[in-house]
């Protein structure tokens, strides 16, 4: 039995126990949408030492072959981690209010 | 079918050495400890297949179970009293996830003051939890009831808890048949898990973070399995009875007929009721027995079918709910009565607490009381405790 997720299940849709009859169905629910302040990069500043990469706790920082390409707001939960760890030479993110 | 002498745990152990579990993971306490002691003898001498789990706590015993459960085992442990309080956390895991795990239990008190005889609060306690109780009167019952017990469960997805009364039953010794190992493992048959977290092919997610938008949904989903228990129970106990001639049902009548009082209780107090009982009818006197055998789930319409005959009826508790209103079974009871069309006076009587002892003598006096209660039509005093001193 494959879930459905286009509409909320009642009681009696649900597979027996608590459990989620596929794995890793974490990927599709979008856990940045309660962001209150949003990380802004700016690639010309970033040295791309990848300090804030290591260190996002939601791996929200996306990087190609060793340098880091931006930040993926659909997990981002602006936590601001990043902009604190970025080198102070180089600052490269700043944390500002999101819009409603 | 044979017969042999054993007390309620040896029958216990063997009662699982027929069912021959998967994974056995448990940790010692008085006095179920012989449980597992046994258990793990029959481990020892290779006349089991069960991977057996020594752990370092009860905790952690109902953890490594549900893990086993999980991975599609046929799963067992035993514990009695704050084994069972410490396994309370992870007692709503199981039963949330649908675990058909058995544990063979034996009732005791639960400390401050610290104690190892029978009362029943430490099952009494995890009533809410998800969990078929089953509360057996001997040695011969418990044995019986944990092969019942599994199949049910395993049938329903809802674990159970079989439990025997500290030291009256579990040190006792008894008379008692035993089916063959084949006849056992052809009535419990082989367990086919819904799901097996070892099922690669198919991955599934269990125990995920569940908030407001689901929680609720997969509550009702489970307590309406709870409520297909009863009926399967009855169906798999008249199996039983065809293979063994033993028949259990979840509420026993014992000379109920023409009687006018009754005395409703369970474990092994109801076997000595019924010598009392017996006594009583030598002399005339119209008593009778009702035995709470399943408490969960609760057989609303049959306490209700089974009580509402009588003039008055004493509950004999033995737990008290801390509610200055009896003990759970009175509690419950109650409630169950409150929209009978006919009922009975119902008084409680809460007793043998820490293994107080109660004899032929205390429940005569029951029944002397209750009679009373007909005579005058009103109950005087609601709630007694028997047998402790200071008491009236
Ligand atoms: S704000 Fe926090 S979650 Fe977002 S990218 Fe920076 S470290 Fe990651
Ligand atoms: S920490 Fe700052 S400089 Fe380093 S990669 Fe991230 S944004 Fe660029």
């Amino acid at each position: 039995m494959s879930m459905k997720f286009d509409r909320p299940m009642n009681w009696k849709e649900l597979p027996a126990g608590c459990l989620i009859d596929e794995a890793a169905t974490s990927l599709r629910f979008k856990t940045g949408d309660w962001r209150s302040m949003r990380p802004i990069w700016d690639a010309e500043k970033c040295i791309h030492c990848l300090f804030c990469w290591i260190t996002c706790p939601d791996t929200a920082i996306t990087v190609q072959d060793g340098k880091m390409t931006g930040i993926d707001y659909d997990y981002c939960k602006g936590c601001g981690i990043c902009a604190v760890i970025c080198p102070p030479k180089a600052s490269a993110i700043d944390m500002v209010r999101e819009e409603k | 079918m044979k017969t042999i002498a054993k007390t309620g745990n040896e029958a216990m152990a063997y009662a699982m050495k027929q069912i021959n579990p998967d994974v056995v993971a448990a940790y010692p306490i008085t006095p179920a400890t012989e449980i597992v002691q046994i258990f793990s003898n029959y481990v020892a001498d290779g006349e089991v297949d069960t991977e057996f789990v020594a752990v370092e706590s009860e905790h952690s015993a109902l953890s490594a179970c549900v893990g086993a459960s999980l991975a599609g085992g046929r799963v067992m442990t035993s514990t009695a009293s704050q084994g069972l309080a410490l396994m309370h956390e992870i007692l709503y895991i199981a039963a949330g996830n649908r675990l058909p795990i058995v544990i063979a239990l034996v009732n005791r008190s639960l400390s401050a003051p610290i104690n190892i005889h029978c009362d029943h609060s430490d099952t009494m306690g995890s009533r809410e939890a998800g969990w078929m109780q089953l509360y057996c009167a001997n040695s011969q019952e418990a044995y019986d009831s944990l092969i019942i017990a599994l199949k049910v469960a395993e049938q329903t997805a809802v674990p159970a808890i079989v439990s025997t009364d500290a030291f009256i039953i579990s040190h006792a010794m008894e008379r008692l048949e035993v089916l063959e190992d084949e006849e056992v493992q052809r009535f419990i048959g082989e367990y086919k898990p819904r799901f097996s977290a070892l099922d690669l092919e198919n991955p599934k997610t269990f125990g995920p973070l569940d908030l407001q938008d689901y929680f609720f949904e997969h509550k009702r989903a489970q307590i309406d399995d709870f409520s297909k228990v009863l009926g399967t129970y009855n169906k798999v106990a008249q199996e039983y009875a065809e293979l063994s001639g033993r028949y259990y049902p979840a509420l026993e009548e014992y000379k109920t007929d023409d009687a006018d009082v009754a005395i409703f209780t369970a474990g092994s107090t109801a076997d000595t009721a019924k010598e009392v009982v017996d006594g009583l009818r030598e002399q005339g006197r119209k008593m009778g027995l009702v035995r709470m055998r399943m408490w969960r789930p609760l057989p609303v319409e049959e306490i209700k079918a089974a009580l509402g005959k009588f003039k008055a009826v004493a509950v004999m508790d033995r737990s008290d709910t801390m509610a200055d209103f009896g003990g759970p079974v009175f509690l419950e009871t109650r409630g169950i009565l409150y929209d009978a069309k006919k009922k009975p006076l119902l008084t409680d009587y809460v007793y043998g607490l820490g293994g107080r002892n109660i004899d032929i003598s205390d429940i005569l006096r029951v029944y002397d009381e209750i009679e009373q209660v007909v005579k005058q039509g009103k109950i005087d005093k609601l709630i007694t405790y028997l047998g402790v001193r200071g008491e009236e």
